[in-house]
């Protein structure tokens, strides 16, 4: 299988703190890498450079084929005009924990955004594979409500169904349940379910246990801005060979 | 104990019949006596304008829509226009520049806010009324020629309100969440259309309210250019009562019509926030 993402000894700081202290990291296409770690592990920045909303210090990230931010001349890399950046951020999609809806725009217009100013498609052509998106996640009466007419698991639903109007190679996942009610949690789970059934490459970092061994192919153990351990979830949550998991799993199961 | 046993234990207040007890107001004398004191005052207070014959309402009626006060107001209501227009997009440019990434940009946007909050709107008027002691030629025009006194209300109310208007379309912007920037960003949306579409109607939302308090700031605050015998709505009843000596019923002219606009304004304002409201629970 081929790869779609591939990370090479990623590291990043925040003035002096060390958020990611050399990642690699293959994800091969069709399948669901779920990364786990306690907060302030770097799993939530892993995640963000991904799409380039976090620059890295050093090493390089390649999505599909192509590298994410930067061309490379030679042993050098160089940065990308922004508009090139957004080229590539259609390809890639991104759920956040906070679903972040534009509260202004309805639903619908949420979902058509990026489609029809990004890509643009014809406004017709955006409203009709938006209507089947939203059918989709559950919520095709619900087109012309504002975002904040709705409930956090609704709202994250259209949050999902706006990152798939691109229809990108890639969706990244950033704790898209943290934000939410214990009782909305599993209406969100069974949307992202159902991509990972369809073959959805895709990278969730979440603090769903459960989610992992269910539906992950790969489970990633991140620490201190390392990987700790990754496998198999059978292998990682079941056996897991490092301490340091076995402690973090004590604590969440 | 048991919640059965507690039932049974009955508050030594409270009768059998709980439903049978009637709730009575607190009766508050203090309140009426204040309402009418306050009234009695106010009654007063109109009686003695309304008897006041120094007002001469029948002069105030004469004046109020004649031709050189109609064009004053005129010259009010399309000088303010200009000044909100040019200054917003000049302070819009300059919230811009503050926020941006660039240390240069910034520092000169700061630069700006502080020097032209510094210095009172009067003292800029005339400073600029007599720039031609300064450039007595500006792009090959003698500068008295250039600047006339509207055109010098123009300039220097416009460099005032931007200052002003700078800082409330900053914190308009500041009151966006970053989250939704982000959202954008992932989204491959462009910086104009993240400007645009996202940012923008966002910060209007706390941009409006502080704004309408301008432009009513500004329509009131461009009687000053009567210092510089531009001919607005204060300038014209001057004329007047400078050859009639009714000053108060002439002022009182102003008055009304200054009252009158802002409460038009007020009505406005009311549906404009109602349109940026959209979406948010809280104002609906």
């Amino acid at each position: 299988m081929s790869v779609m993402v591939d990370i090479r000894s990623v590291h990043k700081s925040f003035g002096p703190l060390d958020v990611l202290k050399g990642i690699d990291l293959q994800v091969r296409t069709g399948e669901v890498t779920v990364v786990l770690g306690p907060s302030g592990s770097g799993k939530s920045t892993l995640l963000r450079t991904i799409n380039h909303l976090e620059k890295v210090d050093h090493g390089a990230i390649s999505v599909d084929g192509t590298l994410i931010g930067y061309r490379r001349s030679g042993d050098r890399l160089h940065e990308l005009p922004e508009r090139e950046v957004l080229r590539q951020r259609t390809r890639i999609g991104f759920v956040f924990q906070n679903f972040n809806l534009f509260p202004h725009l309805t639903v619908v217009e949420n979902v058509i955004e990026a489609p029809v100013s990004a890509l643009k498609r014809p406004r017709r052509e955006a409203v009709a594979s938006a209507r089947r998106l939203l059918e989709r996640v559950g919520l095709g009466d619900r087109t012309d409500a504002y975002p904040g007419q709705l409930s956090g698991g609704q709202q994250q639903r259209v949050a999902i169904a706006r990152a798939l109007a691109l229809e990108p190679k890639l969706l990244l996942f950033d704790e898209p349940t943290s934000a939410l009610d214990p009782e909305l949690v599993g209406e969100v789970l069974d949307v992202i379910r159902d991509l990972a059934h369809q073959g959805t490459t895709m990278i969730v970092v979440t603090h769903e246990i459960g989610f992992a061994r269910e539906v992950a192919d790969t489970v990633v153990f991140m620490a201190d801005g390392r990987i700790v351990e990754q496998g198999p979830p059978t292998d990682v949550l079941d056996n897991p060979r490092h301490e340091r998991t076995r402690a973090f799993l004590s604590k969440v199961l | 104990m048991s919640s059965d046993t507690l039932a049974k234990v009955p508050a030594p207040d409270i009768p059998e019949q709980a439903d049978a007890l009637r709730i009575v107001p607190q009766r508050r004398y203090g309140q009426w006596a204040a309402a009418v004191l306050v009234l009695a005052l106010l009654g007063l207070a109109v009686n003695s304008v309304l008897r006041n014959r120094a007002f001469q309402w029948d002069v105030v009626a004469d004046y109020f829509t004649s031709d050189s006060v109609l064009r004053g107001l005129w010259l009010t209501l399309w000088l303010t226009a200009v000044v909100m227009v040019l200054g917003f997009a000049l302070g819009t440019l300059l919230a811009a520049f503050r926020l941006s990434a660039n240390p240069v940009l910034r520092w000169v946007s700061w630069g700006y806010v502080w020097l032209f909050r510094s210095i009172p709107i009067l003292v800029q008027l005339l400073l600029w009324f007599n720039i031609g002691a300064l450039y007595p030629e500006l792009f090959g025009v003698r500068t008295v020629n250039l600047l006339g006194p509207v055109e010098v209300a123009i300039v220097g109310l416009t460099l005032h309100e931007a200052a002003y208007a700078a800082e409330v379309v900053r914190g308009g912007i500041l009151a966006v969440d970053r989250g939704q920037i982000e959202a954008a960003q992932a989204l491959g949306l462009s910086r104009w259309r993240r400007w645009r579409r996202i940012v923008l109607p966002q910060a209007m939302r706390s941009i409006v309210p502080p704004a309408g308090n301008m432009l009513i700031g500004t329509l009131k605050g461009t009687s000053i250019v009567s210092v510089i015998a531009v001919s607005d709505l204060l300038f014209s009843v001057q004329l007047v009562y400078h050859r009639t000596y009714q000053v108060i019923p002439l002022l009182m002219v102003a008055t009304l019509w200054y009252t009158i606009v802002t409460s038009v304004l007020g009505v406005g304002q009311y549906y404009v926030e109602k349109h940026y409201a959209r979406g948010s629970e809280r104002v609906r």
